[in-house]
Formats: structure tokens, C-alpha cells, sequence
């Protein structure tokens, strides 16, 4: 399987490690339940079909993805940065001087 | 003796004879030969002994479909069990024995299964041994498990190497017969990266040694020169002898090379085999097909072969199967093997062919050859003992199937059956939908692709020359116009007149009801048309119970001669067609491969990556016993003259209780943390705090899991308002880095803060004992060392005689300690500078064994009791876990499970009766029930010197309300138990005045 790092390219999914379900959000610790928090921790679906889902470039960019992938066919619809580097590609392409990432 | 050499023909090379020997026997062919030829043309009849029933089995077929000439190879540790003959290329002094027999071939005294045979049909291993007979299996299992096998290997070490290799390219072909020859010349003219693949010797499949008529030559010719020409063209690259065996995501394909398989020993510096991973933009099949074999009684007697293996092995190897030779056949293509044996003079005595009606040219090639030609009859048995001597044959009509008539009886030695062809989509059945049912071929066609690739040639249904040759162009410019080339326009060779592969008559089954014998659907796995019957009776009826029920198809070979008839006989037995029934899905790989060819270069030390700490060099001079931990090599002791390691360890942790030691800690996990919001990231990390932790300061932190248990800790070092150097675990390293990256990416993308691994550019060591300031302020150059100066957990940038090196001052031994970092080029000469200074206060450099003896004897928590199963409360760390703040496991640390009273919690054990104290044995009561229920477990032991007592660390259900108890730690497995007294897990210098001073 090959996973379309936005920022290394096509790569051999022997470099990324699974991240697990990326529709789940980490409940707000001032509000959740305790129900809220066996869900985020817990609970997983086993979809068959579309699947958003985390992967980490850990032999690459070490930059976390979030990636569509089909569970039953491996085909990738989409693969994108998560967080504040989402948008550093871009920022390569723009004036890129001196730039923070963090 | 049936088969022998014929006076000419075949392409092998009569000048160059090659000696070997078959179960001792020494044997001659020719170079060029397989061994499957030169045993056949040495009228060798029996190649080995059924799995089950031990009947004697000859070769049957020309290819990698063979189920019956299975020998082992070599011997000693080249031993290679399982090889197919037909597959080996003969070589001087090649070695091969036969399988599955005892004493001897000829002579198996393991055949009397086959007397016994209602014994062992199908499911008779489930029958036979559930319920209240299960435990016969136990008294049986050797004895059956010896009857019913294969080769064994040699359990030796393989002196050979492999190696594993990546290509990528436009055009993967696999599969070099016309098909394959022509999609590569349409897709190289067109200037795409093409690789040609072909599992056998030389490439050319159906073309090599055939006279049939190619362009302006014969097709073995022309063959030869399109390949020149092709291995000529630098977009081109050529894999003989390689097997594209898998079809994976993304049209990666994975294949194996027989580099050396064809040498009696590899090569200097020549891998015996090597493993491909192929990238390619499109593939094309040109796989081939599979001939099927017809089921009637004896069908498995050595003698009846394929009749395209019959057709090849005069045509390539100039070798006749037998001296009288008879055809069962259902379709046209298998007279082409009438016309190849008469062309060589071999006597063909019948035609035996249940169709009323046959093509013209086959009729003529009947005609030619003088045999008798038998329509509308089919063969219902074969007869003879070590080899075919006689065929019965009985009318047939297609309405009512074979008619209950006295057989006439042929003599033969020789039967070559027909029952079709089986295209080989076995790799586009790993990237297909269903495979498509073909009416007019009675055969599986690939299914839609779900992956870039175009069958071409017979396994796409095209069984003539002149179909593959025009096909395989097709699918070759059409895979180069999807990745973009243009072509221009290639013709196809004219091809001579060829006898047509078509007019099939389905037939699955030629035993007259109530007929005797067994009739084998499945060679190498002695599965019977009746096994198929009785499956279906007892109810395994769709074809994957059929399969597992009978072992149909799950033999080395994978069915590849037999999945088709068992299918129809399913169908047939349940009154469907064979598309209704279905067919099982291909799996890789398409022949066995060898695990060492899948290792490649990743065994013994090469298995994994070895991580060696900057001072690695100086411990080995130092004569330290050299321990693997993790990837780490790591000092365990550095064993002086004569001592055992327990005496060395005792020897270490004493000096550092009374002068100073040093330890190497490279090995643990360093992380620089920076950003305007570390410290508050760090907070929210930790479970304790960290927001206020000053600049030039270290604190000791717990991480948790989200779940609420406990993780990891170590110690996180305040550099500078913005930055931090924070430490792990060596054994957790890796996945706290991850875990920090996955936070700052998906939980808290809002926190500036950006965190990056240094472990591999510190060099740490810790210098530890009451002597400890004495040795380090004499190298240090500017760094004020008084104890209110640098106090407990300050940490201080300096030079040690002009090495810039972070020194902090911490403990994990309960001493006045350092730890002192520098960049891991100047790892070694910090540390010869260390040992230079603390000579004169006879500095000792010491191990793992000793670590963990100071660090048990403080009770400080290590990589056992951080098992992932503690939380922060059953280590006595509850007070570090905050309940002023929101972190990482604070949330779910306090449900009921975690904060049960009765849970295991860490104690001290001490030896009552001067025994070691084994880690891993359990907690009981002294006279308690029997069996002992266990109270808690020993996670870390070690001898005492400060105590001189055996101590040991476990945990141990209500373990703090248990101080004082007298337990039993017990090792059953060792008959080891010791009396043990439990204490505080705080040994020694339980108010920690030693590193305060």
C-alpha cells in the first residue's frame, strides 16, 4: 500500500504506524462524562468501506495524516497534515522567509 | 522402464552428459534437462509415494503444476524437501531422493494404507479421534503424522545467503510465453520501462522446442530471437527463472528469482535465491494455463501423465514417456501431442476420446500417427502394479454417460489424458472481482480488475499460438498507452496451420456407476471423486467446507491439476452448474517460497538494527559482559579476574555506596521540547506539575496513559523559559516521542510548541557515590559544585576540561549523583576523563546488574513494575498524580477498577532463609490452600550488599497493609521457593539523606 504524504510523496506504508479511528475527538475534560471518555478511549467501529483514520509518518516527515482509506479495497481517497503544519506546504510556495513553524 | 531417450530432438545439449543420482543411484542426462526429464528418459517409473494411501506415483506433468515428483534436494543443510522434478534443472552431481517412503521406494510398507483405504477418507481424522476417543490422538498422532507427510528439512542452519532487491517500471509482464514476448515488444518499441518475468529456465513458454511455424521459422527460432532482441532494448529488463507470486496494494508485486537453484552450489558472493518487490504502473497476465487430468480408476498409476507434459517432454527434451502410448482426451489441443509423438516415432496405439465429433486436423493427426482412433468411448480404468500395463475402455454418449458394457482392454505404458485447459488467473484472482465462468471453454476466466492490469493469452481463454501472439500485443500497447507512451503500430507473426484448442467436451467423471477403484481428483493430497461424495453427503457442500473437509486443493501445489474437478464434481453431486457452485479465491503465493528468500539479509545479527552508546568501544576494552536490551547493547557487569557475575554486581554497588561509580545511560529516551507553551504542554503531559518548575531546574515526572494507568517517567529538565530536555525510558523512547507529536498535532494543535528526539546526539553518564563531587569538580571547569551552589535537581551548562557538557544533578541510586550529558562524539572522552579523575578515589565503573540493585534497594520503580498494568497509587506515586489539573489519564484514573483498595501495590520482600528471590515467582501464603492462590507476583530481585540480605521488589494484593507478613515467593516451574518477609519497598536510606548531602 502506498500513502500520498503531502509532504514526502507517495510513500511504502512500511514507513507510516497506525493511528487508529480519526473521527474520534478527545472530550473537553472540564465537561465530559465518564460514558464521554470510555467512548473516545474504547469504542472503535470496524467499518467496512470509507474509513478516516489517523497515520504517522514515523520513518518519513514524522508529521501526523489524516487519510481516507477504503477498508475493503485499501484504495486512498485523501491524505492530509493534521495540525499546525497543515498549511506548510503552502507556506513553501509563498515568500517562505523566515517563517516560524511552530 | 517405459520412458527413454529418443535418438534426437529437444534442445538439450547431447554433448554435455551430467551425472546424478536418484535414492543413490547414479543416473546420466543431458544439459538442459530437468530432473523430471532425465529420470523419465532413464525409464525411472516411481518418483514417490502418495500422502495417505503410499501408492506408488510417477511424474505427471511438464511444469510448476506437478503433484507427484516431489524429491528432496542436496543434502546435509542445503537439504531442500518438496521439490517439484519437473521444476529442478539437472546439474553434475545433483543429489535427489525420494519422499514418503519406508523403507524404500519400491518396497512401502506404509502401503497397506491403501488396503485400509475407507480408513482414511476424508474427515477421518475428526471422525476417528472426538468425543471419547480424543485421547486415542494422543497414543496415534507420531505413527500418523510419520504415515502421511512429505519431505523433512534438514534443521540445520542454510549456509546460503538471499537478498531482497526493488524495481520499478511502466510494463510488469509476467509470464514470457507469445503472450508475454509480444505485450513486451509492443510496450518497449513504445520506449516504456518494461520487466519480462517467466518462472521457468528459459523464457518462451509454448513456444520453446515447438516446430510449429513462427514468422519465417519455426516457433522455438523465432522465440530465441525476439528474446535477443528484447534483452537487447534498454527499457527493457529480462527475470528469468522468477516467479511474480503475489499481487499486492498499489500494483506491488512480489516475486522470487532462483538465482543459484540450478547450481550445485551458489556462487562466490551469488545469493541462492532473491526476493523482488516490483512496482509497476500496469501489469500484464501472461500467465498461461494449467491441463486438467480426467477422473476415472486409477488415474493416478504411474504412467498416466498430461498430454501436453507427453507433447513437451518429446518436443524440449527429445525423452518419450512410454513405448506404447495411448490418449484420453475430450478436446482438439491434445492431439497436437498425438502429432509431436508421431513426428518422433513413438507408437501411439489409441486415441481414446468420448466426443462423436473432432476437428478435421485432429482427425488427420490420428490418421497419420496409425493409431486407432476410439470416439465416443472414454477410459474407466487404469490397470497395473508399479507402472500403466493396460486401459479399459467403454462406450460413452454425452445423454447417459458411460454405458455398462463389458471394457475392452488396451495395452499401454503410457496414458496421456486431456481434460482441457484451466487458465492460470491465479494472480489476477488477488486483484479481481469474481472469476467469469467461459460456457464455450467449461473454464474460469478472470474476473473485472480492481487494480491496473490486462490478462492476455491462455489464461485469458486464447489457447492458440497465433490468438496469444496478436492478444499479447494488444494487452502490451495498451498497458503503455496508460502510462502514457504512444505506439506506433507492430505486426503480428503469421503463424503456421496449429491444432486448435477448442471443441471441448466437458467431462468430469468417466467411472461407470458402481465402478471400483479409487479415482483421484486430488494427487497430491489422495483425494478420491468418492471423498468429493462423501463430503457432500455429510453436508461440507459449498466449495470452501468442500475444501477443508477433503483437503482438496490445500496441498502444496494448491490444486492447480485439481480445483476444476473437484468444483464440477460439487456441482455435479448438488445438480448445479460449476458457476453457481463457485470457486475458491487465489491467494499468493502461486508456488511455495522460501522463508529465506522472504528474510533476505535480515537474519542472525542482521535480523535488527544494534544501537551501540558513544562509550560502546570502552566497554568492550574494559572486558564487560556485553548484554542485548532492546536493540541497546548495554554493559551487564565488568567482571574482574575469577568472579562470577553476582560477585562483580556486589562488588559495583558497594563502591558506589562507599567511594564512586559510573554507568553509562545513553540509552535513555531524550526529547528537546521548545515553544512558548511548553512548559504548559509539559504540564498537561505529566501528572504532576510542571508550570512552575524554574529555569536551571529538573523534576521527576509520571506520564499516564489516556485509560488512566501508568506509562512512563523520567526526568524533565528546565534549559532555558522556552525549553526543556525532556528524558524517558529506553524501552519507551520511540512511542513517547509519537505520542507527543500525535498531541501537539491532533489534541492541541493551538499550544506553540515543537519537540524533536536528541537521544542519539547525548552522550549520558551517571556518576554516582559520596566521593562523586570529589572526582567531578576536578575536571569540571566552571561549575560550582558546593551542595548550595548546585543543589539536589538543579541542573548546570559548563565545560569539563573544555567539553561542553548539561550536568544535573539527580539520583536513581540513592547517592550524591550527577548525571552528565555532552555531545555523543565526546561521549568517550568525558567518560576516560571521569575515570582518569576518579582513579585517585578508586572510581569504579559499573553495569545493569548493579543499576538495578541500587535502584531496588531505594525502591525506585523500573521497566517491570511500569508493566502497563500499575497505576500511580499501587507504586506508592499516588501523591504525584495531580487532582489540581486537567493531563493526559487524568480523567480516568480514578474509576473503580483503579482505585480498588485490594490492588496490587508495590512492596519490599525480603529473604528470610538467605535464597535468591527468583523475579517472576508468585506471592503465597506459608499453609495456605492447595493449590495456593497467588497473592501477587516478584517484579525485580537482586542481592543487597547494603543490607546483605537477598531482596526483591514485588506486588502484592493490599501489599502495604501487609508489612510484616511472612509469605512464600514460589517458582513452580523450578520447584524454587523461598520465605520472604514483607517490607516497605524503601530499603535503604529511606528518608534519602545520602543524596542530599
Amino acid at each position: 500500500m502506498l500513502i500520498p504524504c503531502p509532504h514526502c510523496g507517495p510513500r511504502d506504508v512500511g514507513e507510516f504506524t497506525y493511528g487508529g479511528d480519526a473521527t474520534k475527538e478527545r472530550p473537553d475534560p472540564g465537561s465530559a462524562s465518564a460514558a464521554d471518555w470510555c467512548d473516545y478511549v474504547f469504542q472503535r467501529e470496524n467499518p467496512r468501506g470509507a474509513h478516516l483514520e489517523y497515520w504517522h509518518h514515523t520513518q518519513g516527515c514524522r508529521l501526523w495524516l489524516r487519510v481516507r482509506r477504503d477498508t475493503v479495497t485499501h484504495k486512498i481517497e485523501s491524505a492530509e497534515i493534521v495540525g499546525p503544519w497543515a498549511d506548510a506546504s503552502a507556506r513553501e510556495t509563498g515568500n517562505g522567509e523566515g517563517q516560524d513553524v511552530a | 522402464m517405459s520412458g527413454y531417450r529418443l535418438a534426437s530432438g529437444g534442445l538439450v545439449d547431447r554433448s554435455r552428459l551430467l551425472t546424478f543420482t536418484f535414492d543413490g543411484k547414479r543416473y546420466q542426462g543431458f544439459a538442459g534437462d530437468t530432473l523430471a526429464s532425465a529420470l523419465l528418459a532413464n525409464g525411472v517409473d516411481i518418483l514417490g509415494r502418495s500422502f495417505k494411501y503410499h501408492r506408488p506415483r510417477g511424474l505427471f506433468s511438464a511444469g510448476v503444476e506437478e503433484p507427484n515428483a516431489m524429491v528432496t534436494l542436496r543434502s546435509g543443510a542445503r537439504t531442500e524437501p518438496n521439490c517439484k522434478a519437473s521444476m529442478v534443472e539437472l546439474f553434475e552431481g545433483l543429489e535427489a531422493k525420494s519422499q514418503n517412503r519406508w523403507p524404500s521406494l519400491g518396497l512401502d510398507i506404509m502401503a497397506v494404507n491403501g488396503l485400509a483405504g475407507p480408513l482414511f477418507s476424508a474427515g477421518f481424522y475428526y471422525k476417528t479421534f472426538m468425543g471419547p476417543t480424543r485421547k486415542a490422538w494422543m497414543l496415534y498422532e507420531h505413527f500418523i503424522r510419520k504415515a502421511a507427510g512429505m519431505g523433512a528439512g534438514s534443521q540445520l542452519p542454510d549456509p546460503d545467503h538471499y537478498e531482497e532487491t526493488n524495481t520499478f517500471c511502466d510494463v510488469l509482464i509476467a509470464g514470457a510465453g507469445p503472450a508475454g514476448i509480444m505485450s513486451a515488444m509492443a510496450a518497449a518499441q513504445s520506449g516504456a520501462r518494461v520487466v519480462l518475468a517467466d518462472d521457468q529456465m528459459e523464457m518462451g513458454g509454448s513456444l520453446r522446442g515447438t516446430p510449429l511455424t513462427v514468422g519465417e521459422t519455426d516457433g522455438d527460432a523465432w522465440c530465441r530471437s525476439a528474446l535477443a532482441v528484447l534483452s537487447m532494448l534498454p527499457n527493457v529488463t529480462m527475470l528469468p527463472r522468477n516467479t511474480v507470486y503475489g499481487y499486492y496494494d498499489d500494483n506491488t508485486f512480489g516475486a522470487v528469482e532462483r538465482v543459484a537453484d540450478h547450481l550445485p552450489v551458489p556462487g562466490e558472493a551469488m545469493p541462492r535465491q532473491r526476493h523482488w518487490t516490483i512496482r509497476a504502473k500496469r501489469l500484464v497476465i501472461a500467465a498461461g494455463a494449467i491441463e486438467r487430468p480426467l477422473i476415472f480408476a486409477g488415474n493416478d498409476k504411474p504412467g498416466v501423465m498430461l498430454a501436453d507434459a507427453v507433447r513437451v517432454y518429446a518436443e524440449r527434451y527429445g525423452v518419450a514417456a512410454g513405448q506404447r502410448v495411448a490418449l484420453f482426451v475430450n478436446n482438439d489441443g491434445a492431439y497436437r501431442t498425438v502429432e509431436a509423438l508421431a513426428k518422433a516415432g513413438v507408437t501411439v496405439v489409441a486415441v481414446i476420446d468420448p466426443r462423436l465429433q473432432i476437428g478435421a486436423q485432429a482427425r488427420s493427426a490420428v490418421e497419420a500417427s496409425g493409431a486407432e482412433l476410439l470416439t465416443g468411448q472414454v477410459v474407466t480404468s487404469a490397470r497395473g502394479g508399479r507402472r500403466l500395463t493396460a486401459i479399459e475402455v467403454t462406450p460413452f454418449d454425452p445423454a447417459n454417460g458411460v454405458r455398462d458394457v463389458l471394457p475392452r482392454s488396451i495395452a499401454a505404458d503410457c496414458l496421456a489424458v486431456s481434460g482441457g485447459w484451466t487458465p492460470t488467473i491465479h494472480l489476477a484472482s488477488q486483484a479481481s472481482g469474481p472469476a467469469r465462468w467461459d460456457e464455450d471453454l467449461a473454464a474460469f476466466l478472470p474476473g473485472d480488475p480492481l487494480q491496473p492490469w490486462q490478462a492476455a493469452g491462455a489464461c485469458n481463454g486464447a489457447f492458440s499460438t497465433a490468438e496469444c501472439l496478436a492478444a499479447g500485443i494488444q494487452a502490451g500497447a495498451e498497458a503503455a498507452r496508460a502510462c502514457g507512451f504512444t505506439l506506433s503500430p507492430i505486426s503480428v507473426p503469421a503463424v503456421g496451420a496449429e491444432i486448435v484448442c477448442d471443441a471441448i467436451l466437458p467431462l468430469w467423471d468417466a467411472r461407470p456407476a458402481g465402478g471400483k477403484g479409487k479415482a483421484f481428483v486430488d494427487l497430491q493430497h489422495d483425494v478420491t471423486a468418492s471423498d468429493v461424495s462423501l463430503a457432500h453427503r455429510e453436508g461440507f457442500r459449498s466449495v470452501e467446507h468442500l475444501k477443508r473437509y477433503t483437503t482438496l486443493g490445500m496441498a502444496t501445489d494448491q490444486g492447480k491439476t485439481s480445483n476444476m474437478a473437484g468444483l464440477a464434481l460439487m456441482a455435479h453431486e448438488r445438480g448445479l452448474t460449476i458457476p453457481e457452485v463457485g470457486t475458491t479465491r487465489f491467494r499468493p503465493p502461486y508456488t511455495p517460497i522460501a522463508l529465506g528468500a522472504l528474510a533476505g539479509q535480515a537474519r542472525g545479527s542482521h535480523f535488527r538494527p544494534l544501537r551501540r552508546t558513544p562509550m560502546h568501544d570502552w566497554h568492550v576494552a574494559a572486558g564487560a559482559d556485553m548484554m542485548e536490551v532492546g536493540l541497546w547493547q548495554r554493559p551487564r557487569v565488568y567482571r574482574r579476574d575469577g568472579e562470577s557475575v553476582e560477585q562483580a554486581y556486589i562488588r559495583e554497588a558497594r563502591q558506589v555506596r562507599q567511594g564512586v561509580g559510573i554507568v553509562d545511560v545513553s540509552t535513555l529516551g531524550k526529547i528537546d521540547v521548545q515553544g512558548p507553551d511548553a512548559a504548559e504542554f509539559l504540564n498537561r503531559v505529566y501528572s504532576n506539575g510542571f508550570l512552575k518548575l524554574p529555569e536551571g531546574k529538573a523534576r521527576y515526572g509520571l506520564m499516564l496513559r489516556e485509560d488512566g494507568f501508568l506509562w512512563d517517567d523520567g526526568t524533565t529538565w528546565r534549559l532555558a523559559e522556552h525549553r526543556f530536555l525532556m528524558t524517558t525510558t529506553t524501552a519507551n523512547a520511540a512511542t513517547v516521542l509519537s505520542q507527543l507529536e500525535f498531541l501537539l498535532a491532533a489534541v492541541w494543535p493551538e499550544l506553540k510548541v515543537a519537540v524533536t528526539s536528541v537521544s542519539e546526539q547525548w552522550a549520558a553518564m551517571a556518576v554516582s557515590g559520596p566521593r562523586t563531587r570529589d572526582v567531578l569538580s576536578t575536571v569540571l571547569d566552571d561549575i560550582e559544585m558546593s551542595n548550595e551552589g548546585f543543589p539536589f535537581m538543579g541542573v548546570r551548562e559548563g565545560t569539563l576540561d573544555g567539553i561542553p557538557v548539561l550536568v544535573a544533578r539527580l539520583s536513581f541510586s540513592g547517592e550524591l549523583a550527577y548525571e552528565v550529558y555532552c555531545g555523543a562524539h565526546f561521549g568517550e572522552a568525558v567518560w576516560r576523563k571521569i575515570m582518569a579523575a576518579g582513579a585517585a578515589h578508586d572510581i569504579v565503573a559499573y553495569g545493569l546488574e548493579a543499576l538495578g540493585t541500587l535502584r531496588i534497594e531505594k525502591g525506585h520503580v523500573a521497566g517491570p513494575e511500569l508493566d502497563g498494568r500499575t497505576t500511580a497509587e499501587d507504586l506508592g506515586l499516588g501523591g504525584m498524580a495531580s487532582r489540581k489539573k486537567d493531563y493526559i489519564g487524568s480523567a480516568m484514573m480514578d474509576r473503580e477498577g483503579l482505585i480498588d483498595e485490594n490492588r496490587m501495590k508495590l512492596v519490599g520482600l525480603i529473604s528470610r532463609d538467605g535464597q535468591p528471590v527468583r523475579s517472576g515467582s508468585h506471592l503465597i501464603l506459608p499453609n495456605g490452600e492447595s493449590p495456593p492462590r497467588s497473592l501477587g507476583h516478584v517484579t525485580s530481585s537482586t542481592y543487597s550488599p547494603a543490607l546483605e540480605k537477598y531482596i526483591a521488589l514485588g506486588l502484592l494484593e493490599n501489599g502495604r497493609e501487609r508489612i510484616g507478613e511472612a509469605l512464600v515467593a514460589t517458582y513452580p516451574l523450578k520447584g524454587h521457593n523461598v520465605d520472604v518477609e514483607v517490607v516497605s519497598s524503601h530499603f535503604f536510606d529511606p528518608e534519602g539523606s545520602r543524596m542530599h548531602v
